[in-house]
């Protein structure tokens, strides 16, 4: 057991032996971070491996419901939602468009509003339920926004389509799709470069007017 | 984006005490901060995330109205309070960036958020402001978009708020917290034009932060309005917009506010305008005359020039629909 920690763990010792360096560690370098990240710096600290600190603030622990799953994982400060949603949890169905916040491709649903998930910090949504486009059927059973967008054809190269679906969504759920002025207005956010806007529009007044939950 | 650490503060204090230290950012909405770090425009060692701090309320005072400084822009734009006593505000929330985007930022932020000059954020630029001391591209390069009033020979960018220029028009104050508490001041002098520092967007200290604004109660709802001029017709920053709100009784101007956005480096407030508004009659011929009023002093650069005549357009076009002439 003793070797096997060891090796998991080099340059640790045995806490008996550290009591020094773990008391000093805890009142200087993570005095601060122990005051606003309880969770990680308590953590780093009961490991009492200096080694470890920078590994504990490089990688943080979130715990969020992706599509009704619970999902514990370990993401760097950095990673923006987007990237876990791809990278970590394979659900490649929300796009990298511009990764800047001004197409939409991204958008997805944090506690059932909108955002797009290229400038949320993975480390920020911790907590939170999410919804991706995978997210939106039940089983074999498309959303009606999904089954609108293909009737009316709302769109060509479909790379903007996940988002334009979240967004459609989103844009009945709140109220801002009385007419096609509002819902190009509140549609602003997905930016199609195809130009399938009218088809778009159309998809999203059928459903709003067919009254369907969404 | 270069690796930083991230920290979730519990207490307005504590959050204070860690934005003291240097390389530390407050992250709120993040739709600024995260884009400019992802550029290296900034690259902050640590950000202290105040979102679960309690300062989203809107609440109604005796004298006005409060806003939490991390009350959403999208949830203050369908706020019942705003929406009966600051319509403008609302407005001009509704004028910004997407609806995803308003789900994100936060009043504070959005009054922090940065110059959208492409010098700025392209960083094989000279920039005064995001690396001062390596000059200006934008005053003889493509400056389409950028300021033709209180510009300086070191910076004409402008300052990108929607909000911002309604919260100008509408007399709002911003308060302040730091290590000795509490300071208020004006909106209108919250942000700062860039002189020889255009590094500084505002007069916010180190280690200070913005915990909310207040808006005087006034007599502006029934006639006010912002008017957005934009490339597109949606999801544009400003190449000019005016917040107009007026007080009309019987047919006559009794008291005005006027704010123009896309043309300064701060929400650039239009007080002689106002007050030769005062009196007047609220016709097509008193907008006009208010608007050449508003022009004076105002620069224009090789490709903005255009908004020389956009602007006073535009001032007049608000004008007409806050009068309700539209």
């Amino acid at each position: 057991m003793e070797d096997e920690r060891d090796h998991a763990l080099p340059g640790s010792e045995p806490e008996a032996k550290d009591n020094s360096r773990r008391n000093f560690l805890k009142q200087s370098t993570l005095l601060t971070a122990i005051a606003l990240t309880p969770g990680t710096a308590v953590k780093a600290a009961e490991m009492h491996v200096d080694e470890k600190i920078a590994a504990a603030f490089e990688k943080m622990p979130i715990k969020m419901e992706v599509n009704g799953v619970a999902h514990s994982l370990s993401v760097e400060p950095r990673a923006t939602l987007l990237d876990i949603l791809r990278e970590q949890l394979d659900l490649t169905g929300t796009k990298k468009g511009c990764d800047h916040g001004q197409c939409g491709a991204c958008t997805v649903h944090v506690d059932g509003h909108r955002v797009n998930s290229c400038l949320t910090l993975g480390v920020m949504a911790s907590g939170k339920k999410i919804t991706t486009i995978e997210g939106l059927a039940k089983g074999d059973e498309l959303h009606p926004m999904q089954e609108a967008f293909l009737k009316h054809d709302g769109f060509q190269c479909g790379y903007c389509t996940p988002g334009q679906i979240m967004s459609a969504v989103a844009c009945i759920r709140e109220g801002h799709a009385n007419s096609e002025t509002e819902i190009r207005e509140y549609m602003s956010g997905n930016i199609c470069r195809c130009g399938a806007y009218p088809n778009i529009v159309n998809a999203i007044q059928e459903v709003k007017e067919g009254g369907q939950a969404v | 984006m270069k690796q930083f650490q991230y920290s979730r503060a519990l207490t307005q204090q504590s959050a204070i005490e860690a934005i003291a230290k240097p390389g530390t950012k407050i992250i709120a909405g993040g739709t600024n901060l995260i884009d400019l770090m992802k550029r290296g425009v900034t690259a902050p060692d640590k950000l202290v995330d105040i979102n679960h701090l309690p300062l989203k309320n809107i609440t109604a005072t005796k004298t006005g109205l409060h806003i939490g400084a991390l009350a959403l822009n999208s949830v203050v734009s369908e706020n019942s309070l705003v929406l009966q006593k600051q319509p403008l505000l609302s407005m001009a929330l509704k004028a910004g960036a997407s609806p995803q985007l308003r789900n994100m930022a936060t009043v504070g932020g959005n009054m922090m958020q940065r110059t959208r000059c492409s010098y700025f954020y392209d960083t094989t630029m000279p920039c005064n402001k995001r690396a001062p001391g390596t000059g200006c591209g934008a005053l003889e390069g493509i400056n389409r978009m950028h300021a033709i009033f209180g510009t300086s020979d070191q910076c004409i960018a402008v300052n990108p708020s929607d909000m911002s220029v309604g919260l100008a028009a509408l007399d709002a104050v911003a308060i302040i917290a730091g290590k000795k508490g509490e300071r208020r001041i004006p909106f209108t002098e919250f942000h700062r034009l860039p002189g020889d520092h255009p590094e500084l967007d505002n007069r916010l200290a180190v280690g200070e932060m913005i915990v909310g604004v207040e808006i005087p109660d006034n007599n502006f709802a029934k006639n006010s309005y912002y008017l957005k001029v934009r490339d597109r017709q949606s999801y544009a920053f400003a190449l000019v917009s005016v917040a107009a709100a007026l007080d009309i009784s019987n047919g006559t101007i009794k008291n005005a506010r006027l704010a123009m956005g896309g043309v300064a480096h701060k929400p650039w407030r239009l007080f002689d305008a106002e007050k030769a508004l005062i009196g007047k009659p609220a016709t097509e011929d008193s907008f006009k005359m208010a608007a050449q009023i508003a022009m004076q002093g105002a620069k224009g650069y090789q490709y903005n020039s255009f908004k020389l005549k956009l602007a006073p357009a535009t001032i007049t076009e608000a004008l007409k629909h806050a009068a309700g002439l539209v």
